[in-house]
């Protein structure tokens, strides 16, 4: 309480408020560890339904590591996963719970943290939730409350910056980088995003989302006419001028692109699903990589959600995905001790986020289908 | 020069200021060393360790900061107090869990205020910060 006490203060919020429900970011690591600790130790309990992040799928990693090489890293992850389980967390372990494990209402005052998730909430779905730490998440998970501040205000969800999109925005790829540049280029604020032709897609949503708040500090953004709290340009501003007006060609996103590109030598790793791939991107890849084989010498990881993981089983894209030779995932973060041997390897990824917060070596970044040709034979 | 700032974490630090335009993450910093490695940030190669920081605010993914921070407080090279221009709650609530001082709306503009260089005291708790010049 003496967290939440304090992060109301700092923002001069007047009062709790009750939420429903929250989403800890749980990484598995030392800060994570710290308080989860405290709170499995002190008796703590989770109130209000409160998922998971993705940590490790330990089970699996047995079978191809020795663990144990990694003890100390390890070693957090696996108290930490435990405590989590302790407190009445749900073990949802996946980055993308608002799709499937724990989805909020229009309305809803929730405690979502994972940084790709908070945006969604607000824009995607109009759920209300601030730019949570794990922290302040489980606090609110355990004590069923969070200061009334921020997000939850409605007068704190209007546009700040009017962003133009002149730039092709054909698949997930592009709106990786629209993030990226986006984040960078604002910083924090609330962007309105115009000159967008088509709905965007889940999983567009999704690599938005995550890459405002990799380069940036983001809890929401509008399209006028598509997210749910904007009907119009004017609606999304609620009648106020933009603090600022950008322009997004596809000369920013060919440069952002360029900025992610580290490596010198050939690629010998390939890992897409940061975040987690939702069934649609299990779907695209498995048309991607059927009848191919992965090179020699190449590794292939793609991660998902346990959730998303059936549901491909039964749509056949697993099957598909595994015959190429490619390791299909749950449950587990990019940014985990069971990656470390890629380290002095060169990788390829789809996604900035793991590009940036990468256990590998150098790294190439470029859309799914680019991945999967440098990936197979 | 002593001006009133507003108390976001609680506590009192003092050291070398370390003045930065870009957003921190404490997660791109080495917790061995305390230098920042990420790549074309302004503090690019120097260390946070004992500093008094000043930066706009902070950045990046939910978990991060945190895991950042304690792992910098384990190897004793987190910095020992921190002034921001725009707060926002992960910073805020990694600062408060592991008992950094953390403190904004200083009186006047701290990036004219303090120079990296200075030594400056903060006093979350009292809402002022110090400022002598090098």
């Amino acid at each position: 309480m003496e967290l939440l006490v304090a992060i109301g203060e700092a923002f001069d919020a007047p009062r709790m408020i009750p939420v429903n429900r929250a989403h800890a970011a749980s990484s598995g690591q030392e800060g994570d560890l710290y308080f989860v600790e405290i709170l499995a130790k002190g008796g703590a309990s989770c109130k209000v339904t409160t998922t998971t992040n993705p940590i490790a799928d330990f089970d699996y990693f047995q079978q191809i590591m020795n663990i144990a090489e990694e003890h100390d890293e390890a070693s957090v992850a696996w108290k930490t996963k435990n405590y989590y389980k302790q407190i009445g967390a749900v073990m949802s372990q996946s980055c993308i719970p608002y799709l499937a494990e724990n989805i909020p209402e229009y309305g809803e005052h929730v405690a979502f943290s994972e940084s790709s998730a908070t945006p969604y909430v607000n824009s995607v779905i109009g759920g209300l939730t601030n730019r949570e730490s794990i922290q302040t998440a489980l606090a609110a998970g355990v004590l069923g409350e969070t200061p009334e501040y921020g997000m939850h205000l409605k007068e704190n969800r209007k546009g700040t910056v009017l962003v133009k999109v002149e730039a092709n925005l054909n698949d997930g790829y592009s709106y990786s980088l629209l993030g990226q540049y986006v984040g960078k280029k604002i910083a924090s604020g609330i962007p309105v995003f115009v000159g967008i032709p088509k709905r965007p897609r889940i999983d567009q949503y999704i690599n938005l989302c995550a890459m405002l708040n990799v380069t940036g500090a983001i809890a929401m953004f509008h399209i006028p006419g598509v997210t749910v709290e904007a009907k119009t340009e004017e609606e999304a501003f609620a009648g106020d001028k933009p603090k600022d007006r950008i322009v997004v060609t596809n000369r920013e996103l060919e440069e952002t692109e360029k900025e992610l590109q580290t490596a010198t030598s050939p690629v010998s790793v390939v890992i897409l699903g940061c975040p987690h791939y939702n069934l649609d991107q299990m779907a695209e890849l498995a048309t991607l990589v059927k009848g191919k084989k992965v090179r020699d010498g190449m590794t292939f990881w793609v991660n998902t959600s346990a959730t998303t993981k059936l549901m491909a089983d039964r749509a056949g894209h697993t099957q598909i995905i595994q015959e190429s030779g490619a390791h299909l995932v749950v449950d587990t973060c990019i940014d985990m001790f069971c990656w470390n041997n890629l380290r002095d390897k060169t990788g390829m990824t789809d996604s900035p986020k793991c590009a940036y917060y990468r256990r590998f070596g150098p790294v190439r970044v470029g859309k799914m289908e680019e991945c999967v040709a440098t990936a197979m034979e | 020069m002593s001006v009133k700032c507003h108390k976001l974490a609680k506590g009192y630090g003092e050291g070398e200021a370390l003045v930065s335009k870009d957003p921190i993450c404490f997660y791109l910093v080495e917790p061995k060393t305390g230098v920042v490695r990420e790549k074309g940030h302004q503090l690019e190669g120097k260390s946070v360790a004992g500093k008094v920081l000043v930066f706009p605010t902070g950045k990046a993914s939910s978990a991060v900061q945190m895991d950042g921070l304690v792992k910098l407080l384990i190897n004793k090279n987190a910095p020992k107090a921190m002034i921001v221009t725009d707060v926002e709650p992960v910073l805020l609530g990694s600062a408060v869990l592991t008992k950094i001082p953390l403190v904004d709306r200083l009186e006047r503009n701290p990036f004219e205020a303090i120079r990296s260089g200075d030594f400056v005291k903060v006093d979350a708790d009292k809402g002022s910060v110090t400022v002598t010049r090098n």
